[in-house]
C-alpha cells in the first residue's frame, strides 16, 4: 500500500520496566535486521511469523540494549503490514536511542494514530472500530474497557444499523407511494409512521442517556466532597486510597486549581476534583464561599456531604443542607466518626431538617462503611448493576452529538405530521436522521469524518 | 458498399426521435453545420407509445429542457389537446405537468421547426458505420456507402437498432409502428469496442373510439387553467378547448384470462430475451407481480384530434392477438372494443451507459456522443433531456469550449444522466421522483431559475430571456424580504381577514410572511392587508408562496446539497489506479477502476462501492 515504514514507541513513557517500539511497513524486517543481533545468530528475515527472539540492539559495534524482538508478517498483523516489535529493557533514554537508530536506518516516525490508520486502510477495521480503539486506549477502568471492546466488536453498529433500517423503510415507502400512486397510498400511513417514530425516539433517547453512563464509565464520576473543617475529608480520601483502591491516574493539569484524583471504587472511577485542595486544607465552604461550592456542586455527578457525628449540627450545616436542595438526586451524606460516637443522634437531627438523602455511616479512620458507600454509589449510577453484556453505551461526545442531531430530525418529522405537511416533505428530515446515524458508525459520507476520528489518536497507536 | 458521395459537417446526429431532434436543434442553433439522419422523414419526433408528454418527474425534465433552450416544451404547448397539473394535493416538489398530445400534429410541428432551422440538414438514410480514427470519431457512412465527415457524432437510435416487434407467435424485424429498423450500426459499435445490451419495452393496443362505451368510465378532464410547459409560452395562448381522457379498470376476469394464457406470452415463454422496464410494466407483468391487486387502472386516451384511435394506457402487452381481444373485452366500456393496432413488445440494441462520461461523450471515443433510449433509458422526456445535453456538448466539443455537466443538485436532467453513467442500468431507465434526492429544490416550477443560466452561457438562451429570469429572481427575493418586514397587528381588519380564511386569530402582531406561512393563507389572499403590494405574475406569486411556506425544509435541503457539493468537489484523477488502495474491497476496486469516477461524490454512487470504501479512499488520498 504505502511504501514507507513507520516506527514509534508504543508504550506510554513512564517508569515502566519495559518499553515497546513498534515498526510497521514493507521495510520493517530489513530495518530491524540492520540493528539487531540475535543471541543464537538467527536471522530475523528467516524467522517464522509471530515468533520472538532474544538478542542485542547494536549501534554499529556498540551494544545499546538487550531486547526481545517479535516478528509478525503481513497480512495477519494489526496494520496488515510487516511488523517488528522490540521490547526494550533499558528505560526511557535507551528506548529513545533505539527509536533514533531505527529512524536512521530508513523508517519515518509515525504520526499519531498512524498504526490504526494503516489497519483501517488495510481493511482490518471500519471507522467505528477504529474509534473504539481510541476509547480502549483511553479506558480508565474495567467497565470502560468492556464498553470499548463491545464497540470494537460492533455491538453499537448493530443497534444503529437496526434503527437506520427502520428509517430507510419509511423513506422507501414514501418514495414508492409518490412514484406509484396507482398501487400504493398514504392512507393510515401517518399513524404507522408515528408508531415507528415512537420506537426510534425511545431507542435514540436511551442511547443518548447512556452517554452519561458511558462518560462516567470512561471518565469517571465527577465527585465533590463538601463538609465543615475537621469533618474528616482527608482521612476519608485516604481510606478510599488505603484499602488498595489505588489512585488510577495522578495529576492532569499542573495548576493546583485543577488537581484531580481518580479513585477506583469497585470498578467505578470517582473523579474527585479537589478544586480547593480539600485534602490538606479546610472546608470548601469556608475557602470558596457558598457560591463557589454551589458551582462545583452543579457540575458534579456526585456530591458527598461529610458530617462529623461527634458534633451537633450548626448553622454552617444548615447552610450546606439548604444549598444541596437543588441537587437532590446526586447527594450522599456520609456520617463520619461512628467509631467514637452514636450516629443515631445526627441521623435524627438530619431527618428533622428534612434531609432525605441516602445516609451512610462510616469511620474514615477505622475503614468502616466503605463497602456500604460503594454499594450506594453503584446504586446511584447503574441501578446497582453494571451489565455490559446486554447494554450498549455511547461513550464519546461525537457519537452523542450525531445521535442528538438524528433525534432532532425525527422531532421535525413529527412536527411535519402535526402541521399536516404533505408526506413527501417528511423525507427531508428522515434522510437527515438517517445520515446522522450513519455518521455514528462511519456509514455516511461526511468528507472529514475520518480525519476527525483519527485526529484523536496519540503517537504509537 | 461504396459510392463517391462525401460531405462535410460539424455534427452528425443519427436518429430523429425526441433525443435526436433536441441534439440537432441545439447544434444548429449554436451555429454548427448539422445533419440529422432518419430512416423515415415522416416519423420525425414520432410518439410510438403513449400520446402524452410530461407526468410525474417527466414533467420536470421537460421544463428543465426548456430552461436550457430545448424545443419539446414549446412543441407540446403548440400541439396539446389536454393538460393537467398532477399531484396538486401533495407538496410542490411532486407537482407535475402532463399534457395529451395530438401525435400527428406534434410530429408535424417538430418537423416544421427542424425544416426551418438554419444550418440543419435532414436526410433520410440508414447510417451503417461509424468512422473512428485513433479513438476520435470522424464521421459516418450510410448503407449506400456515402460518407459524411464530422467533428462530432451524436447517436440517438432509440429503439431502432436490430429492432424486433413481438406479440404472441408473431415477430417482425421492424422498428416501432412497422417502420424500418436499423440493422448495421450495432456491428460497427461492437467493432469499435462498445458494449451492447438488448432491452425490451412495449406498448398497448389502439382501439376505435366508436367501439368504446364511455358511459362506463370516469371522465378525466383537463385543468380549467392550463399552465404551459415552456416558460416562454404566453399563458393566454394555451387556454383552449380540451378533449377528455377516460379511466376504467381491469378486474378478476381480465386477470384470469392473462393468467390462463401466460405461457403464450413471449415474455414468459422465453421468446423475448431483452430486459424490460420494471416501472413501466406490461399488464401481464402487473398481474403476475401484484397478485393481491384486484384491479389495475386503464386510461383511455385520444391519439389526436383528427383520429378515432384511442390509446389503452396501462395495458401494454405482448400476448397473442386472440388473448388481447379477450382481455381487453373484460374491461368495463371495452366489451365490444375493436382493435386498430395490436399491442406489442419491442426488442432493440442499446449500450451499457457506463461507457459514457456525464457529458454523454464516450469515454474511449472522442467526439462521439449518445442520448436517449440508445443509452438504456425509456420515455420521450428522458430521451429529449439527454438529447439537448448531448447536443450542447457535441457543439462545445466542436467549438473547443467547456462542456456542461448538470449535477444532481441542479436538475432531474443531472440525476438522470448521473444515474445512467455512474450506476448504469440493467433495464430501461425511467425517471422517477424518488431518484432525485434534492427534489424539494428541483421543482418543476423553478426549473427556469435553476437552469436558464446554463442555457444562456452555452448560447441557446437569448440575452433577453435570461434578463427576464434574473429580474424574476430579483423580484421574488425582494418581495419575500418586504413581506417579512411588513407587520400586521391583531386589530379588527386582520381578525376579520383571518376569520374569513378559517385561520386562528392573532394574539400579537406578526409579519405578513408569517401569516403566509400558515397553510390556509396564500400570498395572493393577503393583498388586502398590504396596500404597497406590487403587481406580480402568477409564477412569481407561486415562488413566493412556496419559499415562505416551506422555508425550513428548503433550508435543510440546501444544507444537504452543501454536503453533497463538498464531496463532488473532491476531485479524483481519472487515471488513478485503485488497486493501489489495499483497504478497498475487491469489488469496489474493480468497479472504481471500470468507472474512473471524477469525484469522491460520484465514486460514492457507484453500486458496489460502500461508504466504508469511500472513507478508506478519503483517508488514503488525504495521506498523499
Amino acid at each position: 500500500m504505502r511504501s514507507d515504514t513507520i516506527a514509534a514507541i508504543a508504550t506510554a513513557m513512564g517508569n515502566s520496566g519495559i518499553n515497546i517500539i513498534r515498526i510497521s511497513g514493507p521495510s520493517a524486517i530489513s530495518i530491524a535486521e540492520k540493528i539487531f543481533v540475535s543471541k543464537k545468530n538467527k536471522k530475523i528475515s528467516e524467522l517464522k511469523s509471530h515468533s520472538m527472539v532474544f538478542g542485542t540492539i547494536m549501534d554499529g559495534d556498540t551494544p545499546v540494549d538487550e531486547v526481545l524482538l517479535s516478528v509478525m508478517r503481513a497480512p495477519n498483523t494489526y496494520t496488515t503490514e510487516d511488523i517488528v516489535e522490540i521490547n526494550a529493557h533499558g528505560g526511557n533514554l535507551v528506548t529513545r536511542e533505539i527509536l533514533e537508530l531505527i529512524l536512521k536506518n530508513g523508517a519515518v516516525i509515525a504520526n499519531p494514530g498512524e498504526f490504526t490508520q494503516r489497519a483501517f486502510l488495510g481493511g482490518r477495521m471500519d471507522l467505528s472500530q477504529a474509534e473504539a480503539v481510541i476509547d480502549l486506549i483511553n479506558a480508565k477502568n474495567k467497565y470502560a474497557t468492556k464498553s470499548a471492546v463491545s464497540h470494537l466488536k460492533g455491538n453499537i453498529s448493530d443497534k444503529i444499523k437496526e434503527l437506520r433500517e427502520l428509517i430507510l423503510d419509511n423513506t422507501a415507502f414514501i418514495e414508492t407511494v409518490i412514484d406509484d400512486p396507482e398501487h400504493m397510498s398514504f392512507d393510515g400511513y401517518d399513524e404507522k409512521l408515528i408508531g415507528d417514530l415512537d420506537v426510534l425516539e425511545k431507542d435514540l433517547k436511551k442511547l443518548i442517556d447512556s452517554y452519561d453512563n458511558g462518560k462516567i464509565i470512561n471518565e469517571g464520576v465527577d465527585t465533590v466532597i463538601i463538609g465543615k473543617p475537621n469533618a474528616g475529608k482527608s482521612s476519608f480520601l485516604n481510606a478510599l486510597l488505603g484499602e488498595e483502591r489505588a489512585i488510577v491516574t495522578d495529576i492532569e493539569g499542573t495548576t493546583r486549581d485543577t488537581l484531580v484524583e481518580h479513585l477506583s471504587l469497585d470498578g467505578i472511577t470517582l473523579k474527585v476534583t479537589d478544586t480547593a485542595g480539600i485534602r490538606e486544607t479546610s472546608d470548601i465552604i469556608e475557602k470558596m464561599g457558598i457560591d463557589k461550592a454551589k458551582e462545583a456542586a452543579k457540575n458534579a455527578d456526585l456530591i458527598l456531604y461529610l458530617v462529623d457525628s461527634t458534633k451537633k449540627l450548626d448553622d454552617n450545616d444548615k447552610l450546606i443542607l439548604n444549598m444541596l436542595k437543588e441537587f437532590e438526586n446526586k447527594v450522599i451524606v456520609l456520617i463520619n466518626k461512628i467509631d467514637v460516637s452514636n450516629p443515631e443522634d445526627v441521623r435524627d437531627e438530619l431527618k428533622s431538617l428534612k434531609c432525605n438523602y441516602p445516609l451512610v455511616n462510616i469511620s474514615a479512620i477505622g475503614g468502616i462503611g466503605i463497602d456500604e458507600f460503594s454499594k450506594k454509589v453503584h446504586n446511584m449510577f447503574f441501578n446497582g448493576e453494571i451489565n455490559f453484556n446486554d447494554e450498549i453505551y455511547i461513550s464519546n461526545e461525537r457519537q452523542k452529538n450525531c445521535l442528538q442531531n438524528a433525534l432532532n430530525s425525527l422531532y421535525l418529522v413529527r412536527q411535519s405530521i402535526s402541521l399536516n405537511m404533505p408526506e413527501d416533505m417528511y423525507t427531508v428530515d428522515l434522510i437527515d436522521a438517517y445520515t446522522e446515524l450513519g455518521n455514528v458508525i462511519g456509514e455516511s459520507l461526511e468528507d472529514d469524518l475520518a480525519d476527525r476520528i483519527f485526529s484523536k489518536f496519540c503517537v504509537g497507536k | 458498399m461504396s459510392c463517391n458521395i462525401e460531405e462535410n459537417y460539424d455534427v452528425v446526429v443519427i436518429g430523429a426521435g425526441h433525443a435526436g431532434c433536441e441534439a440537432a436543434l441545439a447544434c444548429a442553433r449554436l451555429g454548427l453545420e448539422t445533419i440529422i439522419f432518419t430512416v423515415s422523414v415522416d416519423s420525425i419526433a414520432m410518439m410510438p407509445c403513449n400520446p402524452n408528454v410530461g407526468g410525474t418527474s417527466k414533467g420536470h425534465l421537460v421544463r428543465e429542457l426548456d430552461a436550457l433552450g430545448g424545443e419539446m416544451a414549446k412543441n407540446i404547448d403548440r400541439t396539446f389537446i389536454q393538460s393537467k397539473m398532477l399531484n396538486t394535493s401533495k407538496g410542490p416538489a411532486v407537482h407535475s405537468l402532463r399534457a395529451q398530445a395530438d401525435k400527428k400534429n406534434y410530429s408535424q410541428s417538430m418537423r416544421n421547426v427542424m425544416e426551418n432551422t438554419d444550418k440543419l440538414t435532414i436526410r433520410q438514410a440508414e447510417v451503417a458505420e461509424l468512422i473512428v480514427n485513433d479513438n476520435v470519431v470522424c464521421g459516418v457512412k450510410t448503407v449506400s456507402g456515402a460518407v459524411y465527415h464530422a467533428k462530432s457524432v451524436v447517436i440517438c437510435t432509440g429503439t431502432y437498432l436490430k429492432a424486433r416487434c413481438i406479440y404472441g407467435d408473431v415477430s417482425n424485424y421492424t422498428g416501432p409502428n412497422g417502420l424500418q429498423s436499423a440493422n448495421y450500426l450495432t456491428q460497427s459499435l461492437i467493432d469499435n469496442g462498445i458494449e451492447v445490451y438488448r432491452f425490451k419495452t412495449g406498448t398497448p393496443a389502439r382501439a376505435d373510439k366508436r367501439s368504446i362505451d364511455f358511459s362506463k368510465m370516469e371522465e378525466q378532464k383537463g385543468d380549467e387553467k392550463v399552465i404551459p410547459f415552456s416558460f416562454s409560452t404566453d399563458p393566454e395562448s394555451v387556454q383552449k378547448e380540451q378533449v377528455s381522457c377516460w379511466l376504467t379498470y381491469t378486474n378478476e376476469k381480465t386477470h384470469d384470462i392473462i393468467r390462463a394464457n401466460i405461457d403464450r406470452s413471449p415474455l414468459y415463454s422465453g421468446k423475448i430475451h431483452g430486459i424490460g422496464p420494471r416501472y413501466c410494466p406490461s399488464i401481464e407483468d402487473k398481474v403476475m407481480r401484484f397478485k393481491d391487486k384486484e384491479r389495475h387502472q386503464v386510461f383511455i386516451e385520444p391519439e389526436g384530434k383528427y383520429t378515432n384511435e384511442m390509446y389503452l394506457g396501462g395495458m401494454s402487452s405482448s400476448l397473442p392477438e386472440d388473448v388481447q381481444y379477450a382481455m381487453y373485452r373484460t374491461v368495463p366500456g371495452l366489451e365490444n372494443v375493436k382493435i386498430v393496432r395490436n399491442a406489442y413488445a419491442i426488442e432493440y440494441d442499446c449500450i451499457n451507459p457506463l461507457q459514457l462520461n456525464a457529458t454523454l461523450e464516450f469515454k474511449k471515443i472522442k467526439g462521439l456522443f449518445a442520448a436517449g433510449q440508445f443509452n438504456g433509458s425509456s420515455g420521450y422526456e428522458e430521451a429529449a433531456a439527454q438529447g439537448i445535453v448531448a447536443g450542447i456538448n457535441a457543439a462545445m466539443s466542436v467549438l473547443g469550449k467547456e462542456m456542461i455537466i448538470i449535477d444532481r443538485s441542479q436538475g432531474y436532467v443531472g440525476v438522470l444522466i448521473d444515474d445512467l453513467v455512474t450506476k448504469g442500468t440493467n433495464e430501461p431507465y425511467r425517471m422517477m421522483t424518488s431518484r432525485a434526492e434534492y427534489r424539494l429544490i428541483l421543482r418543476q416550477d423553478n426549473a427556469d431559475l435553476r437552469l436558464t443560466e446554463i442555457g444562456h452561457r452555452v448560447g441557446l438562451v437569448s440575452d433577453e430571456r435570461y434578463e427576464q429570469v434574473l429580474n424574476k429572481q430579483k423580484l421574488i427575493v425582494s418581495e419575500i424580504s418586504r413581506l417579512s418586514q411588513i407587520k400586521v397587528g391583531a386589530g379588527k381588519e386582520v381578525s376579520d381577514f383571518l376569520a374569513r380564511h378559517g385561520s386562528e386569530p392573532l394574539h400579537t402582531g406578526c409579519s405578513l410572511a408569517e401569516l403566509i406561512r400558515r397553510p390556509e393563507i396564500m400570498y395572493e389572499d393577503t393583498v388586502e392587508l398590504d396596500p404597497e403590494r406590487p403587481e406580480v405574475s402568477y409564477d412569481v406569486a407561486e415562488q413566493i408562496n412556496i419559499n415562505i411556506k416551506y422555508e425550513g425544509y428548503i433550508k435543510r435541503q440546501l444544507s444537504q446539497i452543501n454536503q453533497f457539493k463538498k464531496l463532488e468537489n473532491k476531485k479524483l484523477d481519472k487515471d488513478f489506479d485503485y488497486t493501489k488502495v489495499k483497504g478497498l474491497r475487491v469489488e469496489a476496486m474493480q468497479k472504481l477502476n471500470n468507472t474512473k469516477p471524477l469525484s469522491i461524490g460520484q465514486a460514492s454512487r457507484i453500486s458496489g462501492v460502500s461508504p466504508a470504501d469511500i472513507s478508506v479512499l478519503l483517508v488514503y488520498l488525504n495521506l498523499k
